[in-house]
């Protein structure tokens, strides 16, 4: 599992790396998870807005700090 | 109401004299506060249900038809004014309408007025000066993002762009889609959290401010700007613009302190000016567009959006 935080390093970025981890916690998973903040490998996601959450090189939301559940549902 | 709470916690509960310039200074920043505070919380509420169902891929989509019959400067400035802004999201916004085809004018119309032109300084504007002005700003701020993008467009600028940006654009992009289907109850959980987090976000530019508005209200004797940057001085329209550059803030934090700054005597449209200039020309902004453009790029667009401030303030000047 490879999960990638894309954003330039605001605060929205942090708090979503910090969801995804508490939702790996939760569910008992471990995962390869990376926070990209190199503009020109976020652009090579074609997301519009950061921050953006990358599941197996799959982009699963962009432009919003997703909830802990939610993360927990897109881990599933 | 405001003001009655004001009026309580300043001649009261901390019983000061109303003539002092400390208790004016303090009022000033107490009404203020809560007015702003409310509005605020209010707009980002609203901004917040527009941005769920009208997100920005959508935007993008609607600029990139290809018979918008020449409005499309026009169009993409609208767009930018009514689609909230985030700083941290601009470059990937900058090349995400690039790759999507949209020329980089009309790409540069989007951003310019999107800081300019945004809900929370409307309502600030209406609730602190009245329809007339608000209406006058957001159409000159829709009015520059139009003419600068259509007049870089004209220049053919692209090359001009960074090279790693260029060889992005040779991509094709595969459209990613987030088909949202939650009804308004199921997003309002989102909608919350985001609001409360541009709250946080802005508020400490809203005390900033408020707090240097209070500061001149209260200890800067009415007509003290006049002397300097009067009706008078021709000067003064260039000369704030060009101070406003090197400050950053965003419209929440400037419209306290040029609600000040016009009750002292600052006319009307070089107080816009300023503001424009400090919102929409920034440092922190040109060196975030320096890791999409080449130097001469950011010099031009900023000379033009400045040049295009410069004459709006004239011209506001003259009507308001």
């Amino acid at each position: 599992l490879k999960i990638k935080v894309l954003g330039s390093g605001c605060k929205k970025c942090v708090n979503l790396e910090e969801n995804v981890r508490q939702a790996l916690d939760q569910l008992g998973k471990t995962a390869d998870l990376e926070k990209v903040e190199d503009m020109i490998e976020i652009s090579n996601y074609n997301v519009l807005k950061t921050p953006a959450l990358v599941i197996d090189e799959k982009v699963v939301s962009s432009g919003k700090v997703n909830s802990v559940e939610e993360i927990k549902t897109f881990l599933d | 109401v405001f003001n009655k709470i004001a009026d309580i916690i300043v001649y009261d509960w901390l019983s000061l004299d109303a003539q002092t310039h400390l208790s004016q200074s303090l009022h000033f920043f107490i009404y203020d506060s809560i007015k702003i505070g409310f509005l605020v919380v209010f707009v980002i509420f609203l901004m917040g249900i527009v941005n769920s169902y009208f997100p920005v891929d959508k935007v993008r989509e609607f600029l990139n038809q290809k018979k918008l019959h020449g409005l499309e400067h026009l169009l993409a400035s609208l767009l930018g004014a009514v689609t909230p802004f985030c700083s941290c999201s601009s470059i990937p916004l900058f090349i995400g309408f690039l790759k999507g085809g949209i020329p980089l004018g009309v790409t540069l119309s989007f951003l310019i007025t999107s800081p300019l032109v945004n809900e929370i300084a409307v309502i600030l504007f209406l609730g602190i000066f009245g329809l007339k002005v608000t209406l006058v700003y957001a159409l000159a701020g829709i009015l520059v993002g139009t003419f600068v993008g259509y007049f870089l467009s004209r220049l053919q600028l692209e090359d001009y762009l960074e090279d790693w940006v260029l060889e992005q654009l040779k991509q094709k992009i595969a459209h990613a889609k987030f088909v949202d289907e939650r009804n308004f109850v199921e997003r309002l959980p989102d909608i919350k959290a985001e609001a409360v987090d541009t709250f946080k976000r802005i508020i400490p530019y809203i005390i900033g401010g408020v707090a240097i508005g209070a500061f001149i209200h209260g200890y800067i004797p009415t007509g003290y700007f006049e002397s300097y940057m009067g009706r008078d001085n021709i000067f003064a329209v260039p000369i704030s613009t060009v101070l406003a550059i090197p400050m950053y803030s965003n419209a929440s934090g400037v419209i306290p302190v040029i609600q000040s700054l016009v009750a002292k005597g600052i006319p009307m449209g070089t107080a816009l000016s300023f503001m424009m200039a400090v919102i929409g020309l920034s440092l922190p902004e040109a060196l975030l567009l320096k890791k999409v453009m080449k130097l001469k790029l950011i010099l031009i667009y900023f000379a033009s959006v400045a040049v295009s401030i410069i004459s709006l303030g004239y011209i506001f000047n003259f009507i308001l």
